[in-house]
Parts: C-alpha cells; sequence; structure tokens
C-alpha cells in the first residue's frame, strides 16, 4: 500500500467518530438499508424457489432443466448483469416514489435491477437444495403418509418438507450470505444505499478521512460481520424448525424419554 | 369383505399386473396373499386403498365400490402397514402412531393418550414414546407401523410384507404377536408376503398368486398344504408338504410316560439310579431344563447338577400342540423320548416318536376313510 493513503491506523479513528455511524449518510442507516433489501431479496427469491424446488423435488419434473440452468447462473458476474439491466430496464421504470428513508425518491428504477440481479443470484442455491431434499425424503415415508390418507398437500407440509428442512435450510442460509457479500455491489447503481454505498463511494476520494479509504474498510468490516452473524442466526434457527427426529440431534428434558442410545435391543 | 370383481391393472408400457382378479376376502380373517415377485400381490393390495388405480373391473368395500370413495377419506377407515414400515422420521413414536386420529379431528391430546395406550398392545414400552423412528429397532419400528395403523380402529388392515426386512428371530415374535393382536381385534387382515412359511403361519386363508397378476389357488393353509391345485402351487408350497401339514393337525391325548426327573442342584449320584436308558430330564420349579447323560458321571457323586452339564438339544411339545411339535420334540431328544409340557410349561410327561408315528397313521387312515366315504 503507497504511503499517501491512510492507513489501517485509520479504521480506528473512523469507527470513533459518531458522526460516521449516525445520520442519513452514516454506517448505522447503510446498514439497516443493508438489511432491509437482503430481506426483501432473499424473501423473493425464496417465494421463487422453494416453491418450485417442492414441486420439482415431488414430481421430479424440470430437474436435469434447471439443474443446469441453476448452474451457469452460477458464472454471471454479478457487475455485468447488473450493468445491462439498468441499461435496459431502467428507462423503462418511471416510478419516482421512495420508500421511507430506504430509497430515496427515483432510485426505484436503479433498486429494481440491482434487487433483480440478487434475486437471480439467491434462486439457484435454494431451488437446487429444495428440490435435492424432497428427492431425498424417504419414500416409504411418503408413501405411508398417503396410505394414510394425507392429502398431497399434507403429505409435503408434514413429512416430505419436514425431512428435507435441513437442505432447505442450508440452502436459504447460502443464498441469504450470497445476498449480503453481493448487494455491495448493487451500489454501482446510482442512488440505492446499502453498505456498498460507503465501499463503492469511497473509491473516488480514497484520502477523504470520513468518507474515503476509512469508509470503505470500515463498510467492508460490517458486512463480513453481518454475514457471520447471519450464519450464527441460521444455525440456531435450525435447531428450532429442524426436527431431532431428522437433525439427529439429541433431545434432552423433553417428552416422556430422552434417546440413551441411538441402538436399541427389541424389548 | 372385499370383494374383487374381475379387476385387471395394465401399466402405460403394456405390462399386465393383475389380469382379471375374482377374489373374496373375508370379515375378520386374515387373508395372505402370497406368490414370487412380480405375481401382483402388491399391486392388489394397493388397489383396495386406491394407492392403484384399477384398469377395470370394481372392489367392493362392504359392497361399495372404492372408486366411489374420496382416496384420503378411503385410506384412513383402512390401515396400512409397509416394509420397513415407512415411519415419519420426523415425529416422535407418540406421534407418529396419532397420525390417523388427528387426521380424523382428533385433538392432539386425545391423539396421543390414545397412542399411548397403543403402544403397550403392539409390545413396545411405554418409555419409547418420546423417541423419534431413527432411534428405535427395525423391529420396534415395526411395531409402531402397526400401532399407527390400527390408531383409528380401522376394520380393515393391509399389510404390505411389514415383517420381511427384520432378521428371523424378530420375525417370529412378530408373527405370534400380530396373531395374538388378531385374537383380540378380528380386523379383515389383507397381508403380502414372498415366503410361503409366513404365509401359512400367519394365514385363515391364502391366496396363492401366479405370474401375470392370476389366482392360482385360495385355500385354507391345511388344504393348501394336502391338495394343491397344480403343479404350480405345489412347487411354490414347496417339500415337505406332508410333515408341515402335521403343524395343523391337533395331537390330541398322546399316551404320556412319566418320568422320574432330577432337581437341578441335586446331587449328580441321584442321577444314576433314576436315568433310564444312560438319560435323566433335570427339571428347574418343575420346568424341563434339559437331559443328562448318567453315564459319564464317574466321580464326584455328591456334587450338585449345573445347568453345564446339560444337553439342550431336545424341543419341547404343548400338550395342546400339532403332531409336528409332537414328533420333533422325540426326534430331537438325545434320550429318544419327546418332552411334553402342560400349558404353563412344567412337564407333563414324555412321548417316543413311534408312539406319535402310530397316531399320524391312525389319523391318516381316519382320513382316507372319511375320504371314500
Amino acid at each position: 500500500m503507497s504511503s499517501d493513503l491512510p492507513g489501517f491506523a485509520s479504521l480506528g479513528r473512523w469507527l470513533n467518530d459518531p458522526d460516521n455511524w449516525l445520520g442519513s449518510g452514516g454506517l448505522l442507516a447503510h446498514l439497516r438499508e443493508h438489511l432491509a433489501f437482503t430481506v426483501v431479496i432473499v424473501l423473493v427469491a425464496a417465494l421463487i424457489a422453494i416453491p418450485a424446488g417442492i414441486w420439482m423435488g415431488h414430481t421430479g419434473k424440470g430437474i436435469l432443466l434447471a439443474g443446469g440452468f441453476a448452474n451457469a447462473l452460477r458464472a454471471v458476474p454479478a457487475l455485468g448483469l447488473l450493468i445491462l439491466l439498468i441499461v435496459e430496464l431502467s428507462p423503462h421504470i418511471h416510478s419516482r416514489t421512495g420508500v421511507g428513508n430506504l430509497l430515496a425518491p427515483g432510485a426505484l428504477p436503479y433498486f429494481i435491477p440491482a434487487a433483480l440481479v440478487l434475486v437471480i443470484l439467491a434462486v439457484p442455491p435454494m431451488l437446487t437444495n429444495t428440490y435435492a431434499g424432497i428427492q431425498a425424503v424417504d419414500p416409504r415415508a411418503a408413501d405411508a403418509a398417503r396410505g394414510a390418507g394425507m392429502s398431497p398437500l399434507q403429505v409435503a407440509l408434514r413429512v416430505e418438507i419436514p425431512c428435507a428442512m435441513p437442505l432447505i435450510l442450508a440452502g436459504l442460509r447460502s443464498a441469504t450470505l450470497q445476498v449480503i457479500a453481493s448487494l455491495t455491489v448493487a451500489a454501482y447503481a446510482p442512488l440505492v444505499g446499502g453498505l456498498g454505498r460507503l465501499i463503492v463511494d469511497g473509491q473516488q476520494n480514497l484520502i477523504d478521512p470520513s468518507l474515503g479509504y476509512p469508509a470503505m474498510l470500515g463498510a467492508g468490516i460490517t458486512v463480513a460481520v453481518l454475514a457471520l452473524v447471519a450464519d450464527g442466526a441460521f444455525a440456531l434457527a435450525g435447531r428450532y424448525v429442524i426436527s431431532p427426529g431428522v437433525s439427529g440431534r439429541r433431545i434432552r428434558g423433553r417428552g416422556t424419554a430422552a434417546p440413551q442410545q441411538s441402538t436399541l435391543t427389541e424389548s | 369383505m372385499i370383494r374383487f370383481n374381475s379387476v385387471t391393472k395394465r401399466y402405460a408400457d403394456g405390462g399386465v399386473a393383475v389380469d382379471s382378479l375374482d377374489l373374496v376376502i373375508d370379515s375378520g380373517e386374515i387373508t395372505v396373499l402370497v406368490g414370487p415377485s412380480g405375481c401382483g400381490k402388491t399391486t392388489t393390495l394397493r388397489m383396495i386403498n386406491r394407492m392403484v388405480e384399477p384398469t377395470s373391473g370394481h372392489i367392493l368395500l362392504d359392497g361399495r365400490d372404492v372408486t366411489q370413495i374420496k382416496p384420503t377419506e378411503l385410506r384412513r377407515g383402512i390401515g396400512y402397514v409397509i416394509q420397513q414400515a415407512g415411519l415419519f422420521p420426523n415425529y416422535t413414536v407418540l406421534d407418529n402412531i396419532a397420525t390417523v386420529p388427528r387426521l380424523l379431528g382428533k385433538t392432539r391430546r386425545a391423539a396421543r393418550r390414545q397412542a399411548l395406550e397403543l403402544l403397550g398392545k403392539v409390545g413396545l414400552d411405554p418409555a419409547l414414546a418420546g423417541r423419534y423412528p431413527a432411534q428405535l429397532s427395525g423391529g420396534q419400528q415395526q411395531r409402531v407401523g402397526v400401532a399407527r395403523a390400527i390408531a383409528a380402529d380401522p376394520p380393515v388392515l393391509l399389510m404390505d410384507e411389514p415383517f420381511s426386512a427384520v432378521d428371523p428371530v424378530v420375525r417370529q415374535q412378530l408373527q405370534r404377536d400380530l396373531l395374538q393382536l388378531q385374537a383380540d381385534l378380528h380386523k379383515t387382515i389383507v397381508f403380502v408376503t414372498h415366503d410361503i412359511d409366513e404365509a401359512i403361519t400367519l394365514g385363515d386363508r391364502i391366496a396363492v398368486m401366479r405370474n401375470g397378476g392370476r389366482l392360482a389357488q385360495l385355500a385354507a393353509p391345511a388344504e393348501l398344504l394336502s391338495r394343491p391345485a397344480d403343479t404350480f402351487v405345489a412347487g411354490f408350497v414347496g417339500r415337505d408338504r406332508g410333515y408341515r401339514a402335521l403343524g395343523f393337525a391337533s395331537a390330541g391325548h398322546l399316551p404320556l410316560h412319566d418320568e422320574a426327573v432330577l432337581r437341578i442342584g441335586e446331587p449328580r449320584g441321584a442321577a444314576r439310579d433314576r436315568g433310564q436308558d444312560g438319560w435323566v430330564l433335570v427339571v428347574q420349579d418343575a420346568l424341563p431344563l434339559g437331559w443328562l447323560r448318567t453315564t459319564a458321571l464317574d466321580d464326584a457323586a455328591d456334587d450338585p447338577v449345573t445347568p453345564e452339564m446339560l444337553n439342550l438339544g431336545g424341543t419341547l411339545a404343548d400338550e395342546s400342540g400339532t403332531l409336528r411339535e409332537a414328533l420333533d420334540a422325540a426326534l430331537s431328544a438325545p434320550s429318544g423320548r419327546g418332552v411334553v409340557v402342560h400349558e404353563d410349561g412344567t412337564f407333563a410327561g414324555t412321548v417316543t416318536a413311534s408312539e406319535v408315528l402310530a397316531r399320524i397313521e391312525s389319523r391318516a387312515a381316519h382320513l382316507r376313510e372319511q375320504a371314500t366315504r
């Protein structure tokens, strides 16, 4: 690193200045945008990918097509796709509405292409994991569920999805982490916020003590911390939404008997 | 009663699984569908609860055409047990059993309470209620599968090779328990197996099916063994038919001999006085343990008789058992004297192979006489 650039030490000074945290251009405001955008994008992607994955796993249809498509999508450069979509889509979006203090008036024509890119990135891991999870459900359990008089929807909700939950959740987890990281790229679009704003803008004037290199560094570390926290949150959520019978996790102090060992002699 | 009226199942590829099948399955009985793999027995079973739809023909359940009943409603009224149980891995044992009552609208509390009672009925420790299927042995899983099928007390039970994935010892235990359960419940059970011995053990009636989904013979086990309809059935039922048929013939009152027995712990010297042809029967609390060879007791006459010294080769025949049991007891006893026990397991007397054979011959003569009359 050349000597005229502010070094790593400048990060401490930057973090210690409350002005860099608070206010509309501060770290907290950008963190809030980053989180809100992540939630919206992952939610939209999940609403597409999870039902489609369940249907595909259930019927076995479209797996070859979707599998190839999902793999091809992994090779798409996010930034290139973003620029392409902004050029192609933005001129057709005329809404000037803002969304609270998350999106400035006029930001929508840029936000929509950016969000679309991230949805396209987030769908494949969720889709492939969901159908793989549903496909891996013991066919005998599904057969018994049908034979017991469950409707197709009940079979899916009570047996197939709970059994596939570890994989579905893993897909959601990797998609979320990918969106958190890739959302920084969205700041290449004008007027779109998020932690990427500080990183992209910081390059304009690296030596600026409040918006330059220290801001880039601070925002970058915040993205990393956010990803770690999200990862931990998913691990924790898994304890609640995955049945111990599926995860193999031991249960204690619940039910009439805590398991002592996994293999038992015939009673 | 379940009635098949010329039911055919033809698959899209042209293969015929079941070919114009006519079959009547009586209520309150165990009817076993048996045959080589690919004979359409599982397809036949699965058409009863519409897991497979027939191509043509009708299946009537107590007079109602099953295709006129909504599949979910039909299936909730029919118990269904499959190979390796097919338990829901995400549910506890209790919630697995409570499945159908819950589907029928029972509250979780009521369904679970009922499920807990069922655990004992199928021979499971209630302490297993909170376990997950992955924590159970194969035999235990199969018992949970049976409990789940009978939880809503359906009159009909369909069982598709339920015991084929467990080891022979556990399978025999499960078969015995199923018969005991059936003596209580009197369900109409349709049971699919490829194992003719299992069919003979369990079936009130056995439907032997041949490749191409046709019925070869429908008969009670004893009749199947004594009068197979054709060479296919004869071949499928297998060897030793005459001997195995004795398993369905009551031994009646056999002439039992008293035996001077030795109690475990008594001095070895006493054995020589009580022994007969070199062997003495050793008992504990009147329960037969095994045979002791008296000629091998040269020294230490005052030492007690211990279990390690016994020959355990002999089988026991029940007093009210079959000719097959009695003959086997006589043939397997090292002394040549078969041990017969009372219902509570205590020693009743001994019988020799020639005595059992005399009984078998007089029975056969009686049957021949009946047949000619």
